[in-house]
């Protein structure tokens, strides 16, 4: 396994007393839970408990009906000024479920919009970067392919190339091997990995994957539909072994675990 | 440590990335990376790397040392890779020894699949006959789908007619609603400045004659028999025809009209019939009250502009626009309506799978509505001509 450098444990991102609401429905209330640099996070939960949800007010999409995000420890994000907000937001890539990648566009071009809006880089530069990313998801030479021309699998792959375009501090990944075959999803398990590894990002992973949950997670949260709140927390092979929850012991054993 | 022979450098300060070779011994190049290679700076380029292995004395191997190196992003990722690719083509072996593990695993990452064969797009020009000869084709090909739409279009009716065609009739009212009274408010203020339009441009001409009486004949029967229908036929265009294309777009993109298929429940009964009947029902309606709105503007000009009488313009306006006119204006009305149904439709079933196919296909809906709308004017009056009506 791949065991972290002895370093200090540094907060990246604290969700503090977070409560998610639609108008008056409260999806899920008293979220407390930190995020390491370093960590692979796995946000885990039965289906329609907020998973996705919880990932939008992280990233900025939505705002908390009550609590804070803090990044770096310190930073509030719904409380700073757009101007820090549009900093934060600049130094997290978001891995989208259906990898959102924009249809009208080519995949170099999909990579190339950000690095040309946020960096002052040549376009042979551009260029370059959009290749090496490519490559890096196995996707060498399809640069001027459009959206709608390759399978769900490689738009997932492009979706993630997209993401990483600026080097981003934080990774989100939201459901990144839904939808793939076992060994597509267990590859990009292994190139997150891999990619975590040796860029050092932080990455936040949205997944109900048990085989995803073991390889890839040393820290996660388990939010509840029925309790409304999360449960349990922690590394995901240690809440297997210790949990005395139902409820998440079921989960993590596929609901076959008995006591 | 053998003295540095040259530094490659932008500009010198802390944190500023660049290179410097080296010669540590004969054979070996030795490639010194220093600074934050990050993407916000400028990076050193290749080209003195490049000199140095295609100079005389060509290195037997290229090594590395990163001992002084920073913060590193993608751009020393691309840096070395462009390295590597110069190292393969002059046939120099590579040792990346001297690199941090976390490059080295992102090299050998970017290098692990590679690139598959015919997958890139080549980029060719075609002649000027391909161009026109594909795009010929093309047309006749669009041609003879919008063919067998209208054929489908049709046999559906007659499933309709012998009660067979399946949809639903809570679908079949909301789209009455949709179509009908909501566009009421904007068909109102549409109608009612282009009667008033109308009498204005009639009122400077006939006030010359002292003719002003005839501002209502010429609003009434410009409106009834075929402005009225026009107007509104523009309008249900750009509105409802947009939304159909859009809203069937959106569900071929998202699979929902495939899901409709493989049910065995025919898109065309079911999206198209429902969509064709309510804007054939509703657009005569809307028609009339167009005329009527139209009308109106045109009373108003008349009443403040030219001084006539209230019932003097009503009287007049019932002499002149006979039920002849009516029945035409309905008439156009009716196919109008079947014309924007049938193109909206037709461009959103054959929509492709992207959100810019969306938008193409609700563009080509609106235009392809208008120019049928203004074809079918043309012929529909050449034919009353004929027919003395």
């Amino acid at each position: 396994m791949e065991q972290k450098p002895l370093q200090q444990v540094q907060p990246h991102i604290v969700v503090q007393n977070l409560t998610m609401a639609f108008g008056s429905f409260v999806l899920q209330r008293d979220l407390n839970f930190t995020v390491n640099r370093g960590d692979v996070f796995i946000i885990m939960g039965g289906s329609g408990c907020g998973k996705s949800t919880l990932l939008r007010h992280m990233v900025g999409l939505q705002s908390p009906a009550a609590g804070r995000i803090l990044y770096d420890g310190t930073l509030s994000f719904w409380d700073a000024e757009a101007e820090a907000r549009d900093r934060i937001m600049r130094r997290i890539g978001i891995l989208y479920q259906s990898g959102a990648l924009w249809s009208s566009m080519t995949l170099s071009e999909n990579i190339a919009l950000p690095l040309r809006e946020y960096t002052a880089l040549r376009e042979e530069e551009i260029r370059e970067i959009c290749a090496l990313k490519l490559a890096l998801v196995g996707l060498s030479g399809f640069e001027d392919y459009y959206p709608s021309e390759i399978s769900g699998g490689m738009k997932k792959r492009a979706g993630l190339a997209r993401a990483m375009a600026l080097d981003p501090d934080i990774l989100f990944l939201d459901e990144p091997s839904a939808g793939l075959d076992p060994i597509s999803s267990r590859l990009l398990d292994d190139l997150i990995l891999e990619l975590r590894s040796s860029l050092g990002s932080t990455l936040v992973v949205v997944t109900h994957e048990l085989a995803s949950i073991f390889t890839i997670g040393n820290n996660s949260v388990f939010i509840d539909a029925d309790a409304r709140t999360m449960i349990a927390q922690g590394d995901p092979k240690v809440l297997l072994a210790e949990s005395r929850n139902p409820t998440v012991h079921n989960f993590l054993t596929r609901g076959g675990g008995g006591t | 440590m053998h003295p540095v022979q040259k530094n490659v450098l932008l500009s010198t300060g802390n944190g500023t990335p660049r290179i410097s070779l080296s010669r540590p011994s004969g054979d070996r190049l030795l490639v010194s990376l220093s600074g934050d290679w990050t993407l916000s700076r400028e990076l050193p380029s290749t080209q003195d790397v490049e000199q140095s292995i295609r100079s005389s004395e060509a290195p037997q191997k290229l090594v590395f040392d990163s001992q002084d190196l920073g913060a590193w992003e993608s751009g020393l990722l691309t840096f070395l890779l462009k390295i590597r690719e110069l190292c393969d083509r002059e046939q120099i072996p590579l040792e990346d020894d001297g690199l941090p593990p976390g490059v080295r695993r992102l090299l050998a990452l970017a290098t692990a699949v590679p690139e598959r064969k015919g997958a890139r797009k080549e980029k060719r020009r075609e002649g000027f006959f391909t161009t026109v000869g594909s795009s010929a084709i093309a047309f006749w090909e669009s041609f003879q789908e919008m063919l067998a739409f209208i054929g489908e279009a049709a046999v559906a009716m007659g499933r309709l007619l012998t009660g067979r065609a399946r949809f639903q009739r809570s679908d079949f009212l909301k789209l009455l609603q949709q179509c009908g009274a909501e566009a009421l408010p904007i068909v109102s203020l549409i109608s009612m400045l282009v009667g008033l339009i109308l009498a204005f441009v009639g009122a400077v001409q006939l006030r010359m004659f002292g003719a002003q009486i005839y501002v209502a004949s010429l609003v009434g029967i410009a409106m009834v028999r075929v402005m009225g229908a026009i107007m509104t036929g523009v309008i249900v265009a750009g509105r409802t025809g947009a939304s159909f294309a859009a809203e069937l777009g959106t569900m071929q993109v998202s699979e929902e009209i495939d899901a409709l298929k493989t049910l065995g429940i025919p898109p065309m009964e079911f999206l198209v019939l429902p969509r064709m009947l309510a804007l054939m029902l509703m657009m005569p309606l809307l028609c009339l009250y167009a005329d009527l709105m139209g009308i109106l503007g045109g009373l108003i000009v008349g009443v403040l502009m030219l001084d006539l009488n209230v019932m003097e313009y009503f009287q007049k306006t019932r002499e002149s626009v006979t039920m002849v006119f009516l029945w035409i204006g309905l008439f156009h009305g009716a196919v109008f309506g079947v014309l924007v149904a049938l193109s909206g439709c037709l461009r959103g079933i054959q929509c492709g799978r992207s959100a810019s196919a969306v938008g193409q296909a609700t563009t080509s809906a609106v235009v392809t509505s208008i120019v049928s709308i203004i074809v079918a004017t043309a012929i529909i009056t050449v034919v009353c001509d004929v027919l003395n009506i």
